[in-house]
């Protein structure tokens, strides 16, 4: 096995609708420089430099290039990578990659979109085919839309089902100064919003942010050097599905089937690092819910709980703060979502909670984390963080 | 027998992605386009470590890290470094009629380069060396192309 790696180093910017005050590079910086901070680092302390984001959100084609200014990089080695809304999980596993390998020992991880720049949803067509699926197929909404029919109409989960999670992420999004929603909502706010597309209600989708978020990655030859505690990196998965949609879960002909990539990925994990009982081992988790229903379904696919067993797993308040295994209390992607940071935010946050500083939302005594990041047509990773060295 | 695909027809299927954006300049970018704007001025941000004078102006120097909050004053004159003529036109993309040129240009007092436009030029007459001026645009909008392009200075300075 290659080295020990954890995260040394945290900085995440303010986020909003629309940053105004910083244009792209400008605020990649402002999340490098709020992490190299906290790490007690110069940018000569950095041996690389990963880096994320979906090109066609800002119009940027090679962003490594393009935010050298800012991202730290100049003239040191320097990748993009680009897996759609888990860009910022596949950056952290990129990053982990590089030190785990042993030939870098701190390597910065950076995540970052300007979602008030581009139409959100006419840039993500450009991630489907452009012969069979653009033409009759837009955006992430109908997408995830279909899931959730399918699923309602296999396991008999409702709305409200859904719109707990919608109310539960904001309300924990109070606890947390770096989100972008803070508001606090009750499930007829959510059942009252109006139809995006059935059954998805404005209440139940994530926000459109502006906001970055950089890591630092280091090797444990070198995690004394850094002021605070090291969050160690246990293991990473990942799953790719189907691009062309129908393929996914929901069109298949020998489904339904729960989330297959987050199912296979979480089966992968879970046996290397010796997982049965998920919601009695971690005691946080911070995932990829980019609307209400994948906190329902997707905890099956995770083995929280068995097949339909997502809104009881819900109403026993098993997920809220306080509960056995509390989900998001960053307040998730339902309250900050600048895509390409968003998955990225997940392990900075569980980062923050292993190293017992997350303030307000911090989950008393967390040991382990589980984190996730969605994105593609129906793609997972997974990374299992923990206080103690693995 | 006959194989199917010697007769099928290769299908190619004409699209064009359309896609709005709205790019912010940020705070150092925006006080740069408003005085180009509103008062025909160039100014570039000092590095405070390594002093290093950026034009068009960082918030941020690359090199050192640092933030780069001090104005200076720059140009207007400057002095080109480099350049390429344009001979075939690209109607999309070009804003000036063939020929034209690219030239990097160290506006008076930066110490980096900027890249902009020359036109009403002697095609002799160019050469790294020479003193341009800039030549404004009568309806300025806070663009880089409020500077319609650099031409050689008429009052070598």
């Amino acid at each position: 096995m290659g080295k020990k790696v954890a995260v040394t180093g945290v900085g995440i910017t303010k986020q909003s609708s629309v940053r105004h005050d910083v244009n792209g590079v400008e605020i990649i910086n402002e999340a490098v420089r709020a992490a190299l901070e906290d790490a007690d680092m110069n940018r000569a302390d950095i041996d690389a430099v990963v880096i994320g984001n979906m090109d066609h959100f800002e119009g940027i084609n090679y962003v490594e290039a393009w935010s050298i200014d800012g991202n730290g990089g100049l003239m040191k080695p320097t990748m993009k990578v680009t897996t759609g809304g888990c860009t910022g999980s596949t950056v952290a596993m990129a990053a982990y990659y590089h030190v785990a390998s042993g030939l870098f020992n701190k390597v910065l991880a950076i995540g970052w979109e300007k979602n008030s720049e581009s139409d959100t949803t006419g840039a993500i067509t450009t991630a489907f085919d452009a012969i069979w699926d653009r033409p009759v197929f837009a955006g992430a909404v109908a997408g995830l839309a279909v899931e959730a029919a399918l699923y309602m109409h296999e396991t008999g989960a409702t709305e409200e089902d859904a719109a707990y999670v919608a109310v539960r992420d904001r309300k924990h999004a109070l606890n947390n100064p770096f989100a972008h929603l803070h508001i606090n909502l009750t499930i007829k706010d959510i059942m009252d919003s109006p139809y995006l597309s059935w059954p998805v209600k404005m209440g139940d989708m994530c926000p459109r942010t502006d906001g970055a978020c950089a890591l630092i990655f280091s090797s444990e030859d070198v995690v004394d050097d850094f002021p605070m505690p090291p969050a160690w990196v246990v293991a990473v998965a990942n799953r790719h599905m189907y691009t062309y949609t129908a393929d996914a879960d929901f069109g298949s002909i020998d489904g339904p089937y729960w989330m297959t990539s987050l199912e296979a990925a979480s089966k992968d994990i879970y046996s290397r690092v010796g997982i049965s009982d998920p919601l009695n081992q971690f005691d946080m988790a911070e995932l990829y819910l980019p609307y209400s229903f994948a906190g329902v379904k997707w905890m099956e696919a995770l083995g929280f709980t068995g097949r339909g067993g997502g809104p009881e797993l819900l109403r026993s308040g098993a997920t809220d703060m306080g509960g056995k295994c509390p989900v998001n209390p960053s307040g998730g992607v339902l309250s900050s979502n600048p895509i390409g940071a968003t998955a990225l935010l997940r392990v900075a946050d569980a980062a923050l909670q292993m190293q017992a500083r997350a303030g307000a939302r911090q989950v008393p005594d967390a040991k382990l984390a589980l984190c996730t990041g969605f994105g593609g047509c129906y793609w997972s990773d997974m990374l299992i963080l923990s206080k103690d060295k693995p | 027998m006959a194989d199917w695909r010697d007769e099928v027809e290769p299908w190619v299927l004409e699209s064009r992605i359309k896609v709005p954006y709205t790019w912010t300049a940020g705070e150092t970018g925006s006080h740069y386009l408003l005085e180009l704007k509103d008062n025909k001025k160039f100014w570039g941000t000092r590095c405070p470590q390594c002093k290093r004078i950026y034009h068009v102006p960082k918030r941020n120097c690359p090199e050192c890290f640092t933030e780069c909050t001090e104005w200076v004053e720059l140009g207007p004159l400057g002095t080109l470094r480099d350049y390429t003529i344009m001979r075939k036109a690209e109607p999309r993309l070009h804003t000036l009629p063939v020929p034209f040129a690219y030239g990097v240009i160290f506006l008076d007092g930066s110490d980096t380069g900027f890249l902009h436009l020359l036109y009403e030029y002697e095609e002799a007459d160019l050469a790294e060396g020479l003193r341009v001026e800039p030549v404004f645009a009568e309806e300025r909008t806070g663009h880089i192309l409020d500077v319609k392009y650099f031409r050689p200075a008429k009052a070598v300075s």
